[in-house]
C-alpha cells in the first residue's frame, strides 16, 4: 500500500517545476498570452529536451516509457505555472496514436511528436457540447467532410487527430487538400483554438476502435484535471501570499478572519483533491474496470475546484486582481478552458451516474 | 503508487482473519452474556493476541506492539469487516491514555490506564466553561490545595458522558497571579463524591449527551495532577496533539455515501426511483468527488505516517473535510426521504423503511459535528494560522 509517489516523479515534477521557473517565469507568460501566437517555440523545444513531448510513449517509438500519471504530473506542474504551448493537444495525439494507430503508424509519426519535428493536435469538438466519441458525427473512410471546433493549436499543428463517426480516429496532416484552419479568439491564450474545416480532405484511419477512442479520451480528462489541480494549487498560494503581503488599517489582511476563512476554505478544496487525478491515472494504466468513471469524476471534480477557486482568488486579490495585468486572470481562463475543454462537469457526472449504473 | 499491500502485510492480514473467523462472534455459553461483558471478553483476547491496545505497555494492560501505521489500518478494516469490537473510542482512550503515557506518574499509568483501555471505568473531559469556548485558556474554575486535597469550586459546560463517568479529567485555574496560560493545572479527579452535581443539557434531536457539571468544594489527592502545577495548558495540547496526529479515515464517509446513493435507489420521486432524476444524479455524482477525494487524502496520510513523514496542513483538514461532507449527505438525503422529514427520527409512517429516521437523525447529528471539539470557524483559523501561515488574529495576538 503505498498512496504516494516515487523518488524519480518527485524528481520529475522538480525538473520540470525548475524550468518552467527560470524558462518561463510570469513575465514570458504574460508575453505570450498577450501575443499574436500563444505560442513559443523556443519554449517549447525546453520542454521537448526535457522529454515532455512523449512522456507515456514507450522508447521504442522515441518516448521515454513512462506511465499515465508521470504525464499528468507533468501537466499539474505545467497548470502552476500556467505554461503557454500544444503540451495538451500534443500529447493527446501521441496517445491516440499509441492506442489506436498501426504499427507503421505509430513508427511513422511518435517519434516525430516525441522529437517535436511534429506537433500534434486533437479534433474532437463538434459544438453544441458534443465532444465524446459517441456524439462524433464526421463520416471516417478515405476523406472527411464536416467541421471540427475548438481544436488546440490548429493553426501550428503538423498532424490532426480526427474524431469520426462510431467513435472511430482518422489522421490528417498539414497542407492537406481541401482544408482549411480558421483560428478562434480563444478564451484562454495561453491555449489558442482552432476551427478545422473538411471538404472531401484525404485522411487515414486509425485501426483502433471506440475503446482506444474513449481512452484517449479518458486520458485527456485526466491531463486536465491535474492542470486544474496545478493551477488551483497556485492561485491559492498566490492569495495566501497577497494576504501576507498587503495592509490596510495598519496590519496584513490575512489577520481579518473573513479573508482567513475564504482561504481556509478555498485550501479545503483544493488540497485534498490531489488523490483524484492520480487515482485517475493510475486507474488509466492498472485498473481497467474504474479507469473510465475515474476519469470522468475527476476532471468533473477538480476543474469545477479550478473555476471556482480562480474566483476567489479574484476576490481575495481585491481590485487588482480584476485587472488585465495581474496574473490571476490568466489562471481564471485556464480554469475556463480546463472546465469546457472535453466536456462540463455536468456532462460528465451523468457519465459518472450511468458507469455506476445509477 | 502500488495500491496493494505487500505479500508481508497480506500475510498478517491472513492473521487477522484467521483470530477473528475464531473469536467473534462468541459462541456456545460466551455468546449468552450481556453484550458489553462479550465486548469486554473479546477485547482482553484481541489484546493478548497483539490486535488492540497496540501503543500501551504491557505492564499497563496493553499489548505493546511496535508502531506499524499500515498493521494498524488492516486491523481497523478487518475488525470493520466483522463487526468485531475495535479499540474503545471513547474519550478516555483516546484522549487521556496517551496524555497518561507522555506525561502521567507511574502509580498514575498504572492505575488508570489498564482499568480504561478495558472499559471498566469510563472518563470525561471537563474542559469548556461557560464562559470559555473557542477561547479556552480564559477558564475560571478555581482549586486550591487544602492539606492533602485539591478543593476545586466552578463550573463545566458541554461535558459528554459526565452522567455516566466514573472520573474526569479537567483544566483548573490553580495559579491564581500567574498569566493566563501559565496559571492551568491538569487534575484528574472522581464523579462520585457529593461535591460534584451534573445535570444533563438536552440537545435539539432530543438526547441528552452531554452536562453542565458544577464543583461546590468537590475533592481530589494532591497528587492527582498530571505534569507539574501551572502545566496543565501544555498537558492538554499534548492530547490534542494525538488527536490531530489521527489520520483522516473516510471508512465512515464511504460507508455513509454508500447508504446515501441506497436511500436514492429506494426514494421515489412521481413514481419513478430518485436516482432517474437528472437533479439528484447530478448532486450525487458532485458529492461522490469530495468523497472519493477524501478517501484518497487518507491513503496518501496513511502512506505518509508509514514512512514516519509529516502530513503537512491536509492533517489539520480531515475534520472540516468531514464535517462539510457530513453536513452534504444529510442535507441530500432530507431531500429524498421527502414529507417524513415531517417526523421525529423515532417516528415512523406505515410502510416507511426505517432508515429514513436514521437519515432525518443525521440531519440533526451533522450540525453537533460542526461544533464539537472546536467549531468549523475554529477549524477555518487553525487551518489558516497553522496550515497556511497567515498571521493570527489582532485580537487573539494580545490575550
Amino acid at each position: 500500500m503505498n498512496f504516494d509517489l516515487t523518488e524519480e516523479q518527485d524528481l520529475l515534477q522538480e525538473t520540470v517545476r525548475q524550468f518552467a521557473a527560470n524558462e518561463c517565469p510570469p513575465g514570458r507568460v504574460r508575453a505570450i498570452f498577450d501575443g499574436d501566437q500563444g505560442h513559443d517555440p523556443a519554449l517549447w523545444k525546453g520542454l521537448l529536451e526535457l522529454g515532455l513531448g512523449a512522456i507515456a510513449v514507450p522508447d521504442e517509438y522515441g518516448g521515454a516509457g513512462l506511465e499515465l500519471l508521470d504525464l499528468a504530473l507533468a501537466s499539474e506542474v505545467l497548470g502552476a505555472g500556467a505554461v503557454p504551448g500544444p503540451f495538451l493537444g500534443h500529447s493527446l495525439a501521441g496517445l491516440a496514436l499509441l492506442y489506436a494507430g498501426s504499427d507503421a503508424q505509430k513508427k511513422s509519426w511518435l517519434p516525430k511528436l516525441a522529437s517535436g519535428e511534429a506537433i500534434g493536435t486533437v479534433a474532437f469538438a463538434e459544438g453544441e457540447g458534443r465532444w465524446q466519441p459517441e456524439d462524433w458525427t464526421i463520416a471516417g473512410g478515405a476523406t472527411l467532410s464536416g467541421v471540427k471546433a475548438h481544436v488546440p493549436f490548429g493553426a501550428h499543428a503538423d498532424l490532426y487527430v480526427v474524431g469520426t463517426r462510431g467513435g472511430g480516429l482518422a489522421l490528417v496532416e498539414r497542407g492537406a487538400r481541401r482544408f482549411e484552419v480558421e483560428p478562434l479568439a480563444g478564451i484562454d491564450r495561453t491555449r489558442r483554438l482552432s476551427e478545422l474545416r473538411f471538404a472531401d480532405t484525404p485522411c487515414e484511419a486509425l485501426p483502433g476502435g471506440p475503446a482506444a477512442a474513449a481512452r484517449v479520451r479518458d486520458a485527456g480528462l485526466v491531463l486536465l484535471a491535474a492542470d486544474a489541480f496545478g493551477g488551483a494549487a497556485r492561485l491559492l498560494e498566490m492569495s495566501v501570499e497577497y494576504a501576507k503581503t498587503r495592509q490596510q488599517f495598519g496590519i496584513t489582511i490575512g489577520s481579518f478572519q473573513g479573508l482567513k476563512h475564504q482561504l481556509a476554505n478555498m485550501a479545503v478544496e483544493v488540497e485534498p483533491a490531489r488523490g483524484l487525478y492520480w487515482y485517475a491515472a493510475h486507474a488509466l494504466d492498472h485498473l481497467p474496470a474504474e479507469s473510465e468513471r475515474s476519469a470522468a469524476l475527476a476532471k468533473a471534480h477538480l476543474t469545477q475546484v479550478y473555476m471556482q477557486v480562480a474566483r476567489d482568488a479574484v476576490e481575495a486579490h481585491g481590485g487588482i486582481g480584476f485587472t488585465w495585468e495581474c496574473d490571476v486572470q490568466i489562471y481564471f481562463k485556464r480554469a475556463m478552458f480546463d472546465r469546457a475543454f472535453l466536456g462540463a462537469p455536468a456532462a460528465h457526472r451523468e457519465r459518472a451516474a450511468a458507469l455506476a449504473g445509477w | 503508487m502500488d495500491l496493494a499491500y505487500s505479500a508481508e502485510y497480506e500475510s498478517f492480514r491472513g492473521e487477522v482473519k484467521k483470530f477473528l473467523s475464531s473469536s467473534w462472534p462468541l459462541q456456545g455459553a460466551e455468546a449468552k452474556l450481556p453484550g458489553d461483558q462479550k465486548a469486554a471478553l473479546f477485547r482482553g483476547r484481541a489484546i493478548a493476541a497483539g490486535y488492540l491496545a497496540r501503543a500501551v505497555p504491557v505492564r499497563y494492560g496493553g499489548s505493546e506492539q511496535a508502531p506499524d501505521v499500515l498493521k494498524g489500518q488492516i486491523i481497523r478494516e478487518e475488525f470493520f469487516r466483522a463487526r468485531a469490537p475495535g479499540d474503545l473510542a471513547g474519550i478516555g482512550p483516546s484522549m487521556l491514555v496517551p496524555t497518561l503515557l507522555e506525561k502521567g506518574t507511574e502509580w498514575q499509568k498504572e492505575k488508570f490506564i489498564g482499568p480504561t483501555i478495558r472499559g471498566e471505568v469510563v472518563w470525561c473531559q471537563g474542559y469548556s466553561e461557560p464562559g470559555s469556548g473557542s477561547d479556552l485558556a480564559s477558564l475560571q474554575t478555581r482549586a486550591q490545595i487544602v492539606g492533602d486535597e485539591w478543593v476545586i469550586n466552578g463550573q463545566k459546560i458541554w461535558t459528554s458522558g459526565a452522567h455516566i463517568a466514573d472520573y474526569m479529567f479537567c483544566l483548573c485555574r490553580t495559579e491564581r497571579d500567574a498569566p493566563k496560560h501559565a496559571g492551568i493545572s491538569y487534575l484528574l479527579l472522581s464523579m462520585k463524591q457529593p461535591g460534584i452535581e451534573v445535570r444533563p443539557l438536552r440537545q435539539m434531536t432530543g438526547a441528552a449527551d452531554f452536562n453542565e457539571v458544577f464543583f461546590t468544594d468537590a475533592r481530589t489527592p494532591a497528587d492527582w495532577i498530571v505534569g507539574k502545577r501551572g502545566e496543565g495548558w501544555i498537558v492538554s495540547r499534548t492530547t490534542l496533539k494525538h488527536e490531530r496526529n489521527m489520520i483522516g479515515d473516510a471508512a465512515n464517509t464511504v460507508m455513509m455515501f454508500g447508504g446515501l446513493v441506497e436511500l436514492a435507489k429506494r426514494a421515489l420521486r412521481d413514481g419513478r426511483p430518485a436516482i432517474q432524476d437528472p437533479s439528484v444524479r447530478q448532486r450525487l455524482a458532485q458529492l461522490e468527488g469530495y468523497v472519493r477525494s477524501h478517501q484518497y487524502s487518507g491513503y496518501r496520510q496513511l502512506t505518509k505516517a508509514a514512512k514516519a513523514q509529516e502530513p503537512g496542513p491536509i492533517g489539520l483538514m480531515n475534520k472540516l473535510v468531514s464535517t462539510n461532507l457530513g453536513q452534504e449527505m444529510a442535507k441530500i438525503a432530507l431531500d429524498l426521504v421527502g414529507d417524513d422529514g415531517l417526523l421525529e427520527p423515532a417516528e415512523r409512517r406505515l410502510g416507511a423503511p426505517r432508515e429514513n429516521g436514521q437519515w432525518i437523525g443525521q440531519f440533526l447529528w451533522s450540525l453537533g459535528s460542526a461544533v464539537a471539539g472546536g467549531t468549523a470557524n475554529i477549524q477555518r483559523n487553525v487551518i489558516g494560522e497553522r496550515g497556511l501561515g497567515l498571521p493570527r488574529d489582532a485580537a487573539a495576538q494580545r490575550s
